[in-house]
């Protein structure tokens, strides 16, 4: 009983293991130029950067400009963590 | 427990570090570094004045209030040039719209940097935060 209760989980394991290490081998290999990732918008990030942003760091430009989403995102996430956080450590010690 | 060669080193090093810091996220369209990460150098700067004087010190330069003000500052900074870009007719976030007499490359080259220091004013207010309050509670 207890061994069918314990072949389940490890059944289950190696499975999702198997389709991931699957998954794993099919990825493009570490800094391929010719990824799917590097072929998409980053050759015209790249060409078109400059002139557009008259910005000399692309990172940045990216950053705040293309993917100014995902920053102000990540800054409302931040935003909201440290005032989530603070209002439980605020005023603690007086009461 | 802090000596004279802490407090001395943290007196000396502290204006240098902030320097450092705001030279890194002004620098952000032009080298490494940015908001984040010149941000969190100023918040350590204040960490470090805690650290080797005591918090009330580091609560005399930037106090409770202050530090609250300057974080929703820099997220409404950021909020509110996205929300510009709305107001004369663009896209959210479309920096290049806004009417200035520049070029619109250069105008979002100008909103990059902005959005830079307003990602600085509110990392570097909640950096400080963070570590003053949790160390408010063991220091009795």
């Amino acid at each position: 009983m207890t061994r069918a209760k314990h072949l389940v989980p490890v059944l289950v394991l190696l499975g999702i293991g198997v389709i991931l290490t699957m998954a794993v081998i099919d990825m493009p290999a570490f800094g391929d130029p010719e990824a799917p990732a590097h072929r998409h918008v980053a050759p015209r990030y790249i060409a078109r950067a400059y002139e557009e942003t008259g910005v000399t760091n692309m990172v940045t430009a990216v950053l705040i400009d293309y993917r100014g989403y995902d920053t102000l995102g990540e800054l409302t996430v931040i935003f909201a963590a440290g005032v989530a956080v603070l209002s439980l450590l605020v005023g603690r010690k007086t009461r | 427990m802090t000596t004279i060669v802490i407090k001395t080193i943290a007196r000396v090093l502290v204006p240098f570090l902030q320097l450092f810091g705001f030279y890194i996220i002004v620098h952000g369209p032009v080298s490494p570094g940015g908001g984040f990460q010149g941000g969190v150098i100023v918040g350590a700067s204040m960490i470090l004045l805690a650290l080797s004087y005591d918090l009330s010190s580091a609560e005399d330069r930037a106090s409770h209030k202050v530090r609250i003000i300057m974080d929703s500052t820099g997220a409404l900074l950021f909020a509110g040039i996205g929300l510009l870009c709305l107001l004369v007719g663009g896209v959210f976030l479309e920096y290049g719209i806004i009417p200035l007499p520049m070029a619109p490359a250069e105008v979002r080259g100008l909103m990059i940097l902005l959005v830079g220091v307003a990602i600085g004013i509110h990392i570097m207010a909640l950096a400080a935060s963070l570590f003053l309050h949790l160390a408010e509670e063991h220091d009795t």
